[in-house]
């Protein structure tokens, strides 16, 4: 699969401060996941790939341009949906949003069509009229969304794209970036501090700490590493179960307050762990398929 | 896409040149111009003084309506390098109210609420950004100031006969150069102040206060100091004796009309005039860039 983000060596250093120290990644996933906590150095990385910050070593290249040589070009590739309030107040919805499409090469006529589908496509179709400025939080960001995606870009780069969402207008916006996501040629970039976010929309997470790269994994690989890890809970008579799991050759581990983790091999399936506690005279109260969360992957990271 | 159909889709279609898309930015900054009120009857003004020029040429070169309003003929004005330092004056004078007007609303909205970072992710680069907000104004200005500057001196060639011309090709070179300088000096004088000036009627009042409280603070120093060059500190001095060269070849005492004008016995060489206007566009150069190069990234 062809490289979205090729990072090698890449430094970058603001004033005498070294920001991002040496990075090195490839990153080829549909949908990559940046994290990181404060001060790791993932708004640096970004503004890095929009050509906004010129490395100080190394090189990073985005769908194949240098970022260094081919800032322009590759600006016309990426859409860019920024984590603070970006917006000009006094103009329309829909005038800032084909103004963005117009500047990113669009002829006037499709930037208008454009531009009317994108606030349809989020949802604001019946608010695209009014000035930005009297927008709240929510329509603001996706608004933001809007002028990110209206060009059609190869990459869409969001950045922290659910803050300040209510329940509803958050899984509208996942359900939005895994539509973008589904998209042919269409690769997103999301930064978020939300763990859950990333994990429901992205299939490679970038984990950065103190400016280097703390961890870089391929979501969908540990997911299917793990899926042969159950969790289960039994109602009494636990040691038999596990003895009855050891004498089929599964291995096992008793906490000793009726909770059993069991790695079965092949492809497992759940009701023979219920027909096997049934036969042993006790029953399972819960079971559940054990993966590392994203929060584990991260916490080892932080490590 | 239909607007029906919700879904997202890419865009495959044609794309304009990417070294005209500033040209984009102007027309829609042209569009938030037109939108201004209180800009149309300044702009109306602003044509009045050319319609009276053209009609003062006019008259200058038909005897039968001469006779007919029973004027004496040298009781009229020659159209010359005078005619023309009263042309520049009237037109630069209101050219710097439509400035103080339309200038400073043209970046600071953009600033605002950091819709600058947003417009500088796409793929223009900072100098097309001040090209796109600032050519509207350049342009406006200029059809105040040396596009009909011009339109009069293509109607007395063409009444007076190309020996006119002849004799005066100062003039035209004058109102071109000139004028653009002048246009040039305050578009990017109200961009800096619109970049650094929240507030629109306060961009605009500092206009003022550069060209006039400079102006007066030069003269004091003139006073305290028995020199001349506090006249480095008036913009109107300095675009008077550029002026005043670019027509006659020398910036004589006297030369120019109204607000420009070159002081009599106090004089500064032309050299300096244009080096001080070139420091000012220097200074208004890096104000500008320092200012949207720090708005570039969001933090």
């Amino acid at each position: 699969m062809a490289a979205i983000i090729e990072l090698d060596q890449l430094e970058v250093t603001l004033g005498r401060k070294v920001i991002l120290n040496r990075l090195s990644a490839t990153l080829t996933g549909k949908s990559i996941g940046l994290l990181g906590p404060n001060g790791a150095g993932k708004s640096t990385l970004i503004n890095t790939l929009l050509g906004y910050y010129t490395p100080t070593s190394g090189t990073a290249r985005v769908l194949g341009h240098d970022v260094r040589k081919d800032a322009r070009a590759l600006r016309s590739l990426i859409g860019f949906m920024p984590e603070n309030d970006s917006f000009i107040a006094h103009m329309s919805g829909l005038r800032f949003v084909r103004m963005m499409a117009e500047l990113s090469g669009l002829p006037p006529a499709q930037a208008l069509e454009r531009a009317h589908e994108a606030f349809y496509y989020v949802g604001m179709g019946e608010q695209r009229y009014r000035p930005i400025g009297g927008y709240s939080l929510g329509m603001r960001q996706m608004a933001k969304l809007a002028q990110a995606i209206v060009h059609g870009p190869r990459l869409v780069i969001l950045d922290e794209p659910t803050n300040g969402l209510d329940p509803a207008a958050r899984k509208r916006m996942i359900q939005l970036v895994k539509e973008i996501r589904a998209q042919e040629g269409t690769h997103l970039l999301v930064s978020s501090h939300l763990l859950r976010d990333v994990e429901e929309c992205c299939d490679q997470v970038l984990i950065l700490k103190d400016g280097r790269l703390a961890a870089f994994c391929d979501l969908e690989q540990e997911r299917s590493a793990n899926q042969h890890i159950f969790d289960i809970e039994l109602a009494h008579n636990a040691g038999a179960f596990v003895e009855a799991l050891a004498a089929r050759g599964y291995q096992s581990a008793w906490s000793g307050n009726g909770r059993v983790r069991a790695v079965l091999p092949g492809s497992p399936e759940p009701l023979d762990l219920f027909a096997l506690a049934a036969a042993q005279g006790t029953r399972i109260r819960s079971l559940e398929r054990r993966r590392d969360s994203l929060e584990d992957l991260f916490l080892k990271a932080m490590e | 896409m239909a607007v029906y159909n919700r879904s997202y889709q890419r865009y495959e279609g044609p794309l304009t040149k990417a070294n005209t898309r500033f040209l984009a930015l102007a027309r829609y900054t042209w569009e938030e111009m037109r939108a201004s009120r209180l800009l149309t009857p300044v702009l109306y003004v602003g044509f009045l003084w050319p319609l009276v020029c053209i009609l003062g040429i006019y008259l200058n070169h038909n005897l039968d309506a001469l006779r007919a309003l029973q004027v004496n003929m040298s009781e009229l004005f020659a159209i010359d390098t005078n005619f023309f330092y009263v042309f520049l004056s009237v037109q630069s004078t209101i050219s710097f109210f439509v400035a103080a007007l339309a200038g400073p609303g043209r970046i600071s909205p953009d600033l605002s609420n950091r819709g600058l970072s947003t417009l500088l992710a796409r793929p223009i680069s900072r100098t097309d950004y001040v090209l796109g907000r600032m050519l509207p104004l350049v342009a406006l200005l200029s059809c105040i100031t040396w596009v009909p500057g011009l339109l009069l001196v293509a109607q007395q060639t063409s009444l007076a006969g190309t020996e006119w011309l002849g004799v005066n090709w100062r003039i035209p070179l004058a109102l071109v150069v000139g004028g653009l300088l002048w246009v040039g000096l305050l578009s990017l004088l109200a961009m800096a102040l619109s970049a650094w000036v929240r507030w629109k009627p306060v961009a605009g009042g500092a206009m003022f206060m550069i060209f006039f409280v400079g102006a007066g603070f030069g003269a004091l120093l003139n006073q305290l100091l028995e020199m001349r060059w506090g006249h480095l500190l008036n913009v109107r001095t300095l675009m008077a004796t550029v002026w005043a060269w670019l027509m006659e070849g020398q910036a004589t005492g006297g030369a120019g009309f109204g607000l420009f004008y070159v002081f009599e016995q106090q004089e500064i060489p032309v050299w300096s005039a244009f080096l001080a206007l070139a420091v000012m566009v220097a200074a208004c150069v890096r104000l500008l860039a320092k200012r949207i190069q720090g708005a570039e990234v969001v933090r």
